[in-house]
């Protein structure tokens, strides 16, 4: 089975802080990951692989950087990287995204001389949480698409994902090729060893730009996405309520259920 | 592109599974009045499920113009292709300018499939919805960062502009029985070989249902409360106060509550009359799901917790210690 994962490098935000002047977020020192929900996609990628026999391939669009989170992905066990980079991609929204990405995915089946059966994303990238590029790869590519994957299992030639929903879990099957979202998985992903991270910082990394791509300029970038952002603002939400330090649990306890009272709270 | 003049009127778009509506469709029906009275056009709401005449109804009820209804076996339970396809189909025939849609797992899965068929704009996961003076464009308001940040996003250029917006961020209208609009069928039909996923199995994890969006008070745990049995400290407020018990990620993660009762940005967005989090540090991922509460209590050994910032009540203890005080006491006050 050939898979692609689509991974992002996003910052860590739980390490993101907001200038208190400027009110912007400050990224500066803010250590870049490969976005957590696309460390799933590639586990269950290259457990299928290991079972099945195949190749891995990730992809990442993103600046020179996200070189350095696809080598992180080399080290835990894909076969191959492309980094999808070109100034007429920048600013592009998820459905400039997508299409940039799924013509990426022909290219790729052309570099590699391979047809994909499996195309993996993350849920979302918790940098824009939009959770809308996978599916939108599922359009652009007219596949079937399973979305919030807790497992994916192979057999006779399909896929059983187990799917997140509100109040348990659905299994679902569909043929290959297909597209499919993944939350999380029973297991963690492994750890890269001294020996994988050496094997991937000696990989050679190829960059796709617009000109390997069969893409349209105007679907691209800025210019080709429908959504614009108007402006950001930081959410204020520190309310200086009551706070009680020190006080003994029993007296803290009475004073909260009048606070409640007084306040008709209840 | 789009002749722009060509799109009128806002849908909201009313899930169902098993011919039961979602409650975000209902909920999402009163910001969107207001959008149309605002803009002075039509509120649509748009039902696709298997014997859902009754929803149309009840969403005309709850401040919808009229409905439109496609309804069919296909449609009973969620596939991408049945319902992303029949939302192409009636999109093309009636050009909506807005399409509105809950962004449950189910709405996140189509509305994409959609939009992108559509090559239109949909803003994820919105928590405000307002008509830009200037435009009037929808602004689509949403956190990005995990919550540290909030963009406002339109789709100027092309129609209908779409956003799905989170279960439990607006509160359902008035409900007026005696209203009525007009129902309009739609004879849409996917064929079973165009439905390339299948389901198999559905497993239920949950007892009974957590209606965690509709409930007024929420009692949350987190990895403070240490274990699985912990949280019986937390049932017994609970049970005084007929509230739901909720939990954070960490809890999640460590086994000791299903998904379901998860609050925060990969889980539920609540905003209940009353919060009570208990050994929650208040990470941001979390507070993006709660801070629309009315009164937030919170409860955490460490003074430094940033939970307390967005606390209007504040006590620096042990849960354990403090919460059967605290139900002793209700129980003393409504005694
Ligand atoms: C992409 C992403 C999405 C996420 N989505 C969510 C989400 O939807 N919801 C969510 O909750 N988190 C989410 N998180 C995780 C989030 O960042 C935090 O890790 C999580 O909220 C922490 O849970 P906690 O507060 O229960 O645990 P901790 O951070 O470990 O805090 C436990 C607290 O309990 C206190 N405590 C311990 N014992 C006691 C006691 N006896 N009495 C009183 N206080 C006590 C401690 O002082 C501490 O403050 C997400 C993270 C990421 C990266
Ligand atoms: N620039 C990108 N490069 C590669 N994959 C991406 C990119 N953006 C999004 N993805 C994939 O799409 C998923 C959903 O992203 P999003 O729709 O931005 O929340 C991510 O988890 C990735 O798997």
């Amino acid at each position: 089975m050939n898979i692609l994962v689509c991974i992002k490098q996003v910052p860590d935000t739980n390490e993101i802080k907001i200038d208190p002047v400027t009110h912007t977020l400050v990224r500066k020192g803010v250590p870049s990951i490969v976005n957590p929900f696309d460390t799933y996609a590639l586990e269950v990628g290259v457990r299928l692989k290991e079972q099945l026999g195949g190749k891995v391939v990730v992809i990442s669009m993103g600046p020179e950087q996200a070189k350095e989170a696809l080598k992180t992905c080399l080290s835990v066990g894909a076969d191959d990287a492309y980094l999808i980079s070109d100034r007429k991609f920048g600013g592009s929204d998820t459905l400039a995204t997508s299409y940039i990405l799924s013509s990426a995915v022909k290219a790729v089946e052309e570099k590699e001389g391979l047809k994909f059966d499996l195309i993996l994303c993350g849920k979302q990238a918790v940098d824009g949480d939009t959770a809308q590029v996978g599916p939108e790869m599922a359009e652009h590519l007219d596949l079937p698409q399973i979305t919030y994957a807790l497992d994916i299992v192979y057999e006779d030639d399909k896929i059983q994902v187990k799917r997140e929903c509100d109040d348990g879990y659905d299994m679902i099957t569909t043929t290959l090729p297909a597209v499919v979202t993944v939350v999380k998985l029973p297991y963690e992903p492994r750890y890269a060893t001294i020996r994988t991270k050496m094997a991937a910082k000696k990989k050679e990394i190829p960059t796709l730009t617009f000109d390997d791509l069969k893409t349209d300029e105007a679907y691209c970038g800025l210019g080709g996405s429908p959504t614009k952002v108007k402006g950001t603002y930081t959410p204020n939400r520190e309310k200086n309520g009551v706070k009680l330090n020190g006080v003994e649990a029993n007296d803290a306890g009475a004073q909260l259920a009048e606070w409640l009272q007084t306040n008709k709270i209840l | 592109m789009a002749n722009k003049t060509d799109y009128k009127n806002i849908w909201v778009y009313i899930e169902t599974e098993c011919g039961q509506a979602k409650p975000v469709g209902h909920e999402l029906l009163n910001p969107a009045r207001k959008l149309a009275d605002e803009k002075q056009c039509q509120l649509i709401a748009v039902v696709i499920g298997k014997d859902v005449e009754e929803v149309a109804k009840t969403a005309i009820s709850y401040g919808a113009d009229s409905a439109i209804l496609v309804d069919g076996p296909e449609y009973e339970y969620y596939t991408t292709d049945a319902f992303a396809g029949a939302m192409e189909q009636l999109i093309g025939k009636y050009k909506p300018e807005t399409v509105i849609i809950g962004a449950t797992n189910n709405g996140r899965d189509m509305g994409p499939r959609v939009s992108c068929n559509l090559k239109t704009g949909l803003t994820a996961d919105c928590t405000d919805l307002a008509i830009d003076e200037e435009t009037g464009n929808i602004a689509w308001t949403r956190p990005t960062f995990g919550g540290n940040l909030m963009a406002t996003i339109m789709c100027p250029d092309h129609r209908p502009q779409m956003g799905t917006v989170r279960p439990g961020v607006f509160k359902k209208g008035a409900f007026d029985e005696g209203k009525t609009g007009e129902i309009v069928k739609e004879d849409i039909h996917i064929a079973e070989s165009d439905i390339r996923t299948k389901l198999i199995e559905r497993v239920k994890e949950v007892a009974e249902a957590v209606n965690l969006e509709e409930a007024e008070i929420i009692i949350t745990g987190g990895r403070g409360v240490g274990s699985a049995e912990g949280f019986k400290t937390l049932q017994e407020l609970a049970d005084e106060l007929d509230a739901t018990v909720g939990c954070s990620r960490a809890v999640v993660d460590a086994g000791w509550m299903p998904h379901a009762y998860q609050v925060g940005q990969s889980g539920k967005t609540v905003a209940p009359k009353l919060y009570i989090a208990c050994g929650v540090s208040g990470a941001i991922q979390h507070v993006a799901g709660m801070s629309g509460s009315d009164y937030i209590v919170a409860i955490n050994k460490d003074e430094d917790a940033p939970i307390f910032d967005v606390a209007d009540f504040g006590i620096v203890g042990n849960l354990f210690e403090v919460l059967p005080v605290l139900t002793e006491q209700i129980k003393k006050q409504r005694a």
